[in-house]
């Protein structure tokens, strides 16, 4: 459409202001995305190769990288827990958190969305200032309310109370999210589900919820993703090896490996990623729209 | 008369539960900073306060800020000094580099595919677990195995400038750190200006295209003023969440030095302050609950300052919806 109307303009000026955007844009929009396609690159080509020259290029092919797989991690005396238990602590966190987000916060996002009561706009300016409001220096507050409870060094039970604190979180963004979702449904399906004499319950059920569909779907994927890779509440609040978490893990093996045995490492961070990149390629478009609408750092 | 009650109820029926979990995780934990703010709390009487809050064995005290106000611990002047720099040179990457960045990609570029490409790869460092970019990073750096040395003595940096760890000589362990938040800064900023910049009319830059504008003059005269909004969101969202984030260095400092986080942060100089104030409850020694919770409160209060603000400059509306083009 643009180019179409574009004069048809000869001349050096011309050419040389197209070089110079060109050149431009390679400069400030490619070059610094090497780093990042190298990363990307040297996690899938390590874990799968012995040596490696320049982190990038192969040498030879190996699946010795994946035996934390079938075998304990073992440095020095050291023996790391399990990697099968870990990913079934962080499968249970990323769950606990995904289904208390999704029941709260579409109670939550419904009522916003369609009812009236008094407060409700300032109700949603609490949220959204909420949304803005760094949570994590509150960290230290929640590590007391976190022992006031007893939930502390209580194994699964101190993984159950960062559930409840990272759901809190999260809802505030995740019922911001649905009630969005909640809007765009027009009015007067709703009308006449209750015209026809369904009861407000039922209209929810039968009527709405189908429609809110994708907008769940969303905020499911967005919470799991978002539990499954969790690290600061885990690190903090469990001392226990057991109920460690994969990014807890990864983060202590860092430290140990990165002398000798960065393909373990490469290895084990592409096990973690995986759940990321499937959700990521199959549902792009969704949480485009979850990370342009609402952010949070 | 029932039905009435029921039907003013029914709305806070829904609400519930999300209440009781804001309640839970924010505005407790907010109250409890303030209160904690103010006492001795330390591992010392810490077992006697969970089970009774009001327990004489901790005191109510202004001790707290005195050490930092009165720079009774020296300590404060450099976290403030590093958190100053992080925020400002991580800022300005967000606001104008991420700006030149957009019209680049956004417009500049204009087949579809390439820009596309472009944008989800920029996209890559927010979206990637952090501990993973924590990793990723932990690599790059590397001096014997990372690609980082290579390719800069590659474009021609003389050796000697090379530290020997990025990670542990202060002024690369700095750049380092407003490298690796930059690049997450970025991909909020480029969000935001990306869809601020497809959502201008065409009309008005065919307008300017028919009257022979240049694309930069187009760049500058007309993309530019249009995105104010956007930009000074992204500038005061930023402000906030880099005053207070520390997750990305923790994770890389920490796992690259073997997991004692606090020293090497103190050592390479980037012990921002809401690091130090977790460091001070979590790894020091004495477990200093109470001088922790201080020092967040601070941040507590700065943030509570500008959010107001921020509501006051925007107004609800443009907060809610950051890309909008105003023509």
């Amino acid at each position: 459409m643009r180019k179409k109307l574009k004069m048809p303009s000869i001349g050096g000026k011309t050419i040389i202001l197209n070089v110079v955007k060109y050149l431009l844009a390679i400069i400030i929009a490619v070059i610094p995305l090497i780093p990042v396609w190298s990363m990307l690159l040297w996690l899938a080509v390590q874990s799968f190769s012995g040596r490696v020259i320049l982190g990038i290029i192969p040498s030879e092919v190996t699946f010795k990288n994946w035996r934390f797989l079938w075998s304990p991690i073992k440095m020095g005396l050291k023996e790391y827990p399990n990697i099968w238990p870990v990913t079934l602590n962080t499968l249970f966190l990323a769950l606990g958190v995904t289904g208390l987000v999704v029941f709260v916060s579409t109670l939550g996002g419904y009522a916003l969305s369609r009812m009236e009561f008094k407060g409700r706009m300032e109700l949603m300016q609490f949220i959204i200032a909420l949304h803005a409001f760094p949570s994590i220096i509150l960290l230290i507050a929640l590590f007391v309310i976190l022992n006031n409870l007893g939930l502390y060094g209580k194994g699964y039970m101190t993984l159950v109370g960062i559930i409840l604190i990272k759901a809190g979180l999260e809802i505030p963004m995740a019922t911001w999210i649905i009630k969005g979702f909640f809007d765009a449904i027009p009015w007067d399906l709703e009308w006449a589900a209750l015209v026809d004499g369904c009861t407000r319950w039922k209209a929810w059920r039968t009527v709405i919820l189908p429609l809110v569909l994708p907008g769940i779907g969303a905020i499911s994927i967005f919470s799991f993703l978002s539990g499954w890779s969790e690290f600061l509440l885990v690190f903090t609040y469990v001392e226990d090896e057991a109920y460690y978490t994969l990014p807890v893990l990864i983060y202590h093996m860092i430290g140990e490996f990165k002398f000798i045995d960065w393909g373990m490492l490469a290895a084990l961070g592409l096990f973690f990623t995986i759940p990321t990149i499937i959700f990521f390629s199959t549902s792009q478009k969704l949480l485009l729209r979850i990370y342009v609408g609402g952010i949070k750092r | 008369m029932a039905l009435k009650i029921s039907r003013k109820m029914l709305p806070w029926i829904f609400l519930a539960p999300m209440l009781m979990m804001i309640i839970f995780s924010w505005i407790a934990p907010v109250l409890l900073t303030v209160y904690l703010g103010f006492t001795d709390l330390s591992s010392k009487n810490f077992l006697d306060f969970i089970r009774n809050f009001f327990t004489e064995n901790v005191h109510l005290t202004l001790e707290n800020f005195e050490k930092i106000f009165f720079a009774k611990d020296p300590y404060v002047v450099e976290a403030l000094t590093i958190t100053a720099i992080y925020v400002v040179s991580v800022l300005s990457i967000n606001a104008i580099f991420a700006l030149v960045l957009s019209i680049a990609i956004a417009y500049f570029v204009r087949n579809e595919i390439v820009s596309m490409l472009l944008r989800v790869s920029w996209l890559i460092p927010r979206i990637m677990p952090g501990i993973i970019y924590a990793l990723v990073w932990n690599w790059f750096i590397d001096p014997k195995y990372g690609l980082l040395n290579t390719l800069l003595k590659f474009a021609g940096v003389p050796e000697a400038l090379l530290p020997e760890s990025w990670l542990l000589s202060p002024p690369y362990s700095q750049i380092l750190m407003i490298v690796v938040n930059g690049y997450v800064g970025a991909s909020f900023g480029m969000i935001i200006y990306t869809a601020a910049i497809k959502s201008i009319p065409t009309d008005i830059i065919n307008a300017a295209l028919v009257d022979g504008a240049s694309d930069f003059q187009i760049a500058r005269h007309i993309i530019v003023p249009l995105l104010k909004w956007p930009m000074l969101f992204v500038i005061s969202w930023q402000t906030l969440s880099l005053l207070s984030s520390y997750e990305y260095i923790l994770m890389i400092w920490g796992s690259g030095g073997g997991g004692g986080y606090a020293g090497i942060a103190r050592a390479a100089k980037v012990m921002v302050w809401s690091l130090y104030s977790y460091s001070k409850a979590f790894a020091a020694e004495e477990h200093l609950y109470g001088y922790a919770s201080a020092l967040s409160l601070i941040l507590v209060i700065v943030g509570v300052v500008l959010i107001i603000t921020y509501f006051k400059i925007f107004g609800f509306r443009r907060l809610m919806e950051p890309s909008r083009i105003e023509v």
